[in-house]
């Protein structure tokens, strides 16, 4: 392919990158572009430490002349913060472990076994891909209405973790058992290994990344979920977190914006640090097995 | 890509190439065929069972529903037969919220693509320092959508940081939530950095996967920076494209929370899409069979929308390969 001549320019185009002037034009767009990807997490962490009357001061703060910590005492005294965020929490990690289990277990069956009427099946369960749970949400209502379950936190469980939104997670995890060589599974078989165990002790250790991928995406939509507790949820112990974040009101119903930031601080900060952690395999994760479709 | 949809590869074939081992386990009807077909339907039962109550039982019900004029303060519940369509027909706010729908997902998407295009381009070159943008970049994804949404509501305010920010620069910015135009520019580009983040990486992704010797050989034709992107980069990620944009499409189809805490759909209808409308209608009204009329429609959108991009999808992958 490449004779002789030319790799003296390619090598120095591999080793060198841009010339310099390029690179520094690349490096000025990507610290112009990146001011509103930062600038907002900064302006709520610093102004949720500002009084509320300095919020909107002017010329604006870009750092909290005098800090205090109102906000965050009055957003655990005007409402139950803490036993909100317990909910969004263990709400989010119920359904994350929910999702894996119902995800792998289907995506292994439609990848890997032989059944009669599979692809039918499959066909029947793909259909929550073009079904958005927000299209049916007036009769899911009806339907938690029914068994007695409106102002629990049961649809933001049952939903999330069976319907609409497992089923991309299945559709992801079979792409990814579909891979898998064939050899492992029958060396498994000559000892004597069941399905369950070929499943459990073979194919799900090798599927780490993939159920990386789908727990975080699967955390993070539950995390953020706001129609559905505000159509189900109407007690105050029981919202969870987006819920509680725009109830923080004066007695008029007009939003206490430090308050407001100072919860919405507590609620971002912890998922941010734990992304920055671990961001390679946040990113690569979704990036590779997350969606290659 | 997908076509593996039609038929499952690499179940080990359970008769055939290799003899069935002699020493049977268990009773004699339970072969390990008849065994694996139950493990079969045991592995799906629960995302089966649960695509049929929580997706498709509800979808069956919001077509009957629609037929039906449900008031709930009263109890009443009678069959209209099209009252609700045609109502939806003749809604004078109709044409407004699919304006709305429209202008904000044409501008989402449009944005979403190029910026997403643009970043990953910009980081996929060799530069330091690469894996710091893309962190910071990606890192509204991570962030709570309300709470994300609530930092920008107070910037966004008349007498709020942007403004504030404009100011000190000499320029007299807006009342960006209060005009029809920058509401839903606010909206729009709201929603945007937030999510902008997970296309840029698919892109990266597949700007990665781009093999060397087309760039090589381009070059070797001549081709410039700007005729390689066109020619080379731009064919070789159409898949990636067309992925990104039908998520991109159906996502911003789904957009909720944005709306409700920023603008509450006003000024006006200017930024009331199909399912906040459908929210309204619903819920603080009680119009549930209006609102699922709505849903119907959301759902019909949705799905011509899929089925389009997954025939261009097609095209596309033949095209890839011939």
């Amino acid at each position: 392919m490449s004779s002789p001549e030319t790799v003296p320019p390619l090598r120095k185009d591999r080793l060198g990158g841009l010339p310099l002037r390029l690179k520094l034009t690349v490096y000025g767009v990507l610290m112009v572009l990146a001011v509103p990807f930062i600038f907002p997490t900064w302006w709520m962490i610093t102004s949720s430490f500002k009084p509320g009357n300095t919020v909107f001061s002017y010329p604006p703060q870009l750092w909290p002349s005098d800090a205090t910590l109102a906000g965050y005492r009055q957003a655990f005294t005007l409402q139950p913060f803490a036993q909100q965020y317990f909910n969004s929490m263990y709400i989010a990690i119920l359904v994350t472990i929910g999702t894996l289990a119902v995800s792998s277990l289907a995506g292994y069956g439609f990848a890997r076994i032989r059944f009669r009427g599979q692809n039918a099946l499959f066909l029947v369960v793909l259909t929550g891909l073009l079904i958005p749970s927000e299209v049916t949400i007036v009769p899911l209502y009806r339907m938690f209405a029914s068994w007695d379950m409106v102002d629990t936190h049961w649809p933001l469980i049952l939903v999330p973790t069976f319907g609409a939104p497992s089923v991309l997670a299945t559709f992801i995890m079979r792409q990814f058992f579909i891979t898998l060589p064939g050899e492992l599974e029958d060396a498994g078989r000559v000892d004597g290994l069941g399905r369950f165990a070929l499943f459990w002790r073979i194919a799900l250790p090798l599927s780490r990344p993939a159920l990386g991928a789908v727990a975080i995406f699967t955390f993070l939509h539950s995390w953020n979920l706001y129609l559905e507790p505000i159509v189900y949820l109407s007690t105050r112990s029981k919202f969870t977190l987006p819920q509680a974040l725009t109830q923080f009101t004066d007695a008029y119903g007009g939003p206490l914006w430090n308050v407001q930031l100072s919860a919405a601080s507590l609620t971002v900060i912890p998922v941010l640090v734990l992304f920055v952690i671990a961001q390679r395999q946040f990113i690569e994760g979704l990036a590779h097995t997350g969606l290659k479709g | 890509m997908s076509h593996r949809t039609e038929s499952p590869v690499g179940a080990p074939a359970p008769t055939g190439t290799t003899p069935a081992p002699p020493p049977r386990r268990g009773p004699g009807f339970w072969t390990i065929r008849r065994r694996d077909q139950l493990a079969g339907y045991l592995f799906v039962a629960p995302q089966l069972a649960g695509t049929i109550v929580f997706v498709l039982v509800p979808l069956a019900l919001v077509f009957w529903y629609s037929l039906h004029e449900w008031n709930v303060l009263s109890g009443t519940f009678t069959f209209t037969g099209t009252d609700n369509y045609r109502a939806l027909a003749e809604d004078p706010k109709l044409p407004g919220v699919l304006r709305a729908t429209a202008f904000f997902s044409i501008g989402l998407v449009v944005t979403n693509l190029a910026l997403a295009l643009l970043l990953a381009v910009l980081l996929n070159q060799k530069l330091r320092g690469t894996v710091l943008f893309r962190t910071l970049f990606f890192s509204p994804v991570v962030v709570s959508l309300v709470a994300w949404t609530i930092v920008w509501g107070v910037l966004l305010q008349d007498n709020g940081g942007i403004n504030g920010l404009l100011r000190t620069a000499g320029v007299h910015g807006p009342n960006w939530l209060r005009g029809d135009v920058t509401a839903m520019a606010s909206v729009i580009a709201v929603q945007l950095v937030k999510n902008v983040g997970l296309n840029m990486v698919l892109f990266l992704a597949a700007l990665q996967g781009v093999p060397h010797d087309l760039y090589e050989a381009a070059r070797l034709d001549g081709a410039g920076r700007w005729r390689q992107f066109r020619s080379v980069t731009l064919p070789m990620i159409s898949p990636t494209v067309l992925l990104t944009s039908i998520i991109t499409v159906v996502g911003s189809l789904q957009v909720f929370a944005q709306i409700a805490v920023l603008t509450q759909g006003g000024p006006g209808t200017s930024t009331t899409v199909l399912l906040y409308y459908l929210y309204q209608q619903a819920f603080p009204f009680h119009h549930f069979g209006y609102g699922a009329t709505i849903s119907v429609l959301l759902f019909a959108i949705v799905l011509v929308l899929t089925v389009v991009q997954w025939q261009l999808r097609r095209k596309w992958v033949f095209h890839e390969q011939s």
